[in-house]
């Protein structure tokens, strides 16, 4: 990583970290959460159990690059596209929507579809994370300024 | 080096001590291996320092009588019976739910049918929050890590043709315990069977899930104190019962180290303890009922350590600070479930493997109930075929490699007593700092746990990262051509609105008033002092919802939220 990684504009790239449902597996989050802020972004943890709703309006807020949602209870289908949804209709789709969890291969394909950006799974290299989130919000924010 | 060994090693004559002074030069001048995970061989899974060889001098300090003594006899480092497993075998308790009450039933005759021992019951996420499958809450989450329980009519399916009087149940609900055991009891009297031949036992740990699993309900305070009803209550009426099993599972799948699980598990057994003689119950009434349950990861002679150190800690602490003079007390119970976060969803297959290790490991450590992940659980919940081979695994452990003929059979191991003896060490170190907020409440409101176990859980993610240990199919051999089994157990959308449908029948289909005075009868007892487990029962038996009697309890002590940090 070059001195300017996580950085356009002067201003580092900045990201949520979600939690949805009433999923409470919060390990992987915090991993990703501080391997994300030691990358040189800013990230903000929204803590457990929020709606959809809720995640759109913190990124909306905090004027937020990309938004990485967990879910390892298995209510992917549901969440995921839900917040895609409130994306679409708050007029914040530029914002980088990925996630992670335990997410059958199958489901993941299915959530890219419907317009998920990445999904990674147990096991994915927190560099390659690291890597997605450097380059699709980097391009997010050259559009967006 | 000392001269003479006290306790465990023979005396430590010059020729021995001539070699040993030759091994260390030679030692000296061996490079260490390079490669693939090299840079992890000099500590544990956990980060404890390893020689790369122990002998007597690394056990000189210990008392055979005082640190090690015999199987069955203070302070049970060795084992809590004379003969262990010679006498009787563990008991083979696959944790399973999904779906409907239904499904899981079959599920439990498929079990039983194949050898199992006792049940062991997994919730849904709205279950173990305290929302009914029609909740907006619940939306995506019903019967997906668990099964659905509303009410008890599904309680009643889920242990459809089931003899409640003879087979032992887990149920692993914390939150809402109180009332699972409510629906537990009535389902039991409902065919006539009286609750004091219940037996069983109800993960009923509230500390860890604000440490750890976070399916929690009301804050901490009042939460303790509904665990205390059920300890008065089960030590009143239900002389078979385990009270409350508290757990380190958890904590360690959260990522913390091996010392963390089993100084945090503890520190939250002895809150537990301390609040219900603080509501002055006597120790001896309802400690020998108290049960533990410890992970089994991946790092063999630290867990067995960690197994062997946890039932000396407890019995010290449980005789010299808490004054329990029934030796039933002092004695560490405990079940063991293999790591689920040490299973990789790259080639799943060579999960089995590492299931029969972290088995093997439990056995070594002497647990008295064993579950073993399936293969697939970090992908999907687990198929029939997958748990069948999981508990083939329990099967061939204990009858076949014959591990389970000697009791502690690494007893006397320099290394284990080393590494048993320094576990030991660091789990005090924990419970100063914990004594420092003053106790486990106060370092759980403080966030303490929470902190140690994020820091721990990103330093090993680290290692895997730098490659200084190996995941094999994660960071190493991995195979790039993999496809996933499209076999994969899913709960369809159909099961959470079938489960909706059927907690709205159940509401049709009931006296309301009734409920309604029920729940006005258990917000007065949840208000005042009373024990809240006969109002609960009342709440039960007019078929009132779970979501109803926990609101009912969240409008007197609120739901609780968490300090967000990472």
């Amino acid at each position: 990583m070059t001195a300017a990684a996580g950085t356009t504009n002067d201003r580092p790239l900045r990201v949520i970290v979600a939690k949805a449902g009433l999923d409470g597996h919060d390990r992987g989050a915090k991993v990703i959460a501080r391997a994300l802020r030691d990358a040189g972004m800013e990230v903000i943890y929204t803590g457990l159990f929020q709606t959809p709703e809720q995640i759109v309006q913190t990124a909306i807020q905090e004027d937020a690059d990309g938004i990485g949602l967990s879910i390892l209870s298995g209510a992917h289908m549901t969440l995921f596209p839900l917040v895609v949804e409130q994306l679409k209709e708050q007029d914040a789709a530029d914002i980088v929507f990925f996630g992670g969890g335990t997410i059958p291969a199958d489901d993941a394909a299915e959530l890219k579809r419907l317009g998920v950006r990445e999904i990674f799974t147990p096991g994915a290299p927190l560099s390659e994370i690291i890597a997605f989130v450097e380059r699709e919000c980097g391009k997010r924010r050259e559009l967006v300024g | 080096m000392i001269d003479r060994a006290s306790g465990l090693g023979p005396d430590v004559t010059p020729e021995y001590r001539e070699l040993v002074e030759r091994w260390e030069r030679k030692a000296e001048r061996t490079p260490p291996r390079t490669g693939k995970g090299s840079g992890a061989v000099d500590r544990t899974i956990s980060d404890m320092p390893l020689k790369p060889v122990y002998g007597p001098q690394d056990v000189a300090h210990l008392d055979l009588t005082n640190d090690l003594g015999v199987p069955g006899e203070y302070p049970y480092t060795r084992g809590i019976h004379p003969t262990m497993y010679r006498s009787r075998l563990w008991t083979m308790r696959q944790f399973a739910g999904f779906g409907n009450a239904k499904q899981t039933n079959e599920r439990y005759h498929f079990l039983l049918s194949q050898g199992q021992m006792g049940l062991s019951v997994a919730f849904d996420m709205p279950t173990l929050m305290g929302y009914d499958s029609d909740s907006p809450k619940s939306l995506g989450e019903v019967g997906k890590c668990g099964v659905a329980i509303d009410s008890v009519r599904d309680m009643e399916t889920l242990f459809d043709g089931i003899d409640l009087g003879q087979i032992t149940t887990s149920m692993t609900i914390n939150g809402p315990a109180a009332i699972a055991l409510a629906q537990y009891i009535v389902t039991a009297e409902n065919k006539g069977i009286p609750r004091a031949k219940l037996g069983g036992t109800l993960q009923a740990d509230i500390l860890k899930e604000y440490i750890a699993q976070k399916e929690w309900i009301f804050p901490p305070r009042p939460h303790v104190r509904i665990i205390v009803d059920m300890m008065e209550f089960c030590t009143r009426e239900m002389p078979k019962w385990n009270t409350i099993s508290v757990s380190g599972y958890h904590i360690r799948e959260a990522g913390s180290t091996a010392a963390q699980e089993l100084a945090f598990t503890l520190a939250d057994g002895f809150a537990y303890v301390e609040a219900a003689t603080k509501r002055g119950l006597d120790v001896d009434d309802f400690a020998p009922r108290l049960s533990y349950f410890f992970n089994s990861h991946i790092d063999f002679f630290e867990e067995i350590a960690k197994f062997r150190a946890a039932r000396r800690i407890y019995a010290r602490h449980m005789r010299e600070k808490y004054g329990a003079r029934d030796p039933r007390s002092w004695q560490l119970r405990f079940h063991t479930q293999t790591a689920g976060c040490s299973a990789t969803a790259q080639q799943p297959e060579n999960n089995i493997v590492r299931v029969a290790f972290e088995a093997m490991a439990a056995a070594l450590g002497g647990t008295q109930s064993l579950h073993t992940n399936s293969m697939d659980e970090v992908l999907a919940l687990p198929s029939e075929k997958s748990v069948e081979i999981a508990l083939r695994t329990q099967q061939v452990l204990a009858y076949e490699t014959n591990v389970t003929n000697v009791v502690d059979p690494l007893g006397g191991s320099y290394f284990v007593e080393a590494l048993t003896d320094e576990m030991e060490r660091q789990v005090e170190e924990y419970f100063a700092h914990i004594a420092e907020f003053g106790g486990m409440v106060e370092a759980v409101e403080a966030g303490y746990p929470q902190r140690e176990i994020a820091d721990a859980s990103y330093r090993y993610q680290r290692s895997i990262e730098s490659g200084d240990r190996v995941i094999v199919g994660v960071n190493a051999f991995e195979r790039p051509d993999e496809k996933q089994d499209p076999n994969l157990l899913k709960i369809g959308a159909e099961i959470e609105r079938g489960q909706a449908r059927a907690v709205r029948d159940v509401r049709a289909n009931r006296d309301g008033a009734a409920v309604e005075a029920a729940l006005a009868e258990l917000k007065r007892a949840c208000a005042g002092e009373a024990n809240v487990m006969p109002y609960l029962i009342d709440c039960v038996k007019a078929v009132a919802t779970e979501g109803e009697i926990v609101d009912a309890m969240v409008s007197v002590y609120g739901r609780y939220t968490e300090t967000t940090q990472f």
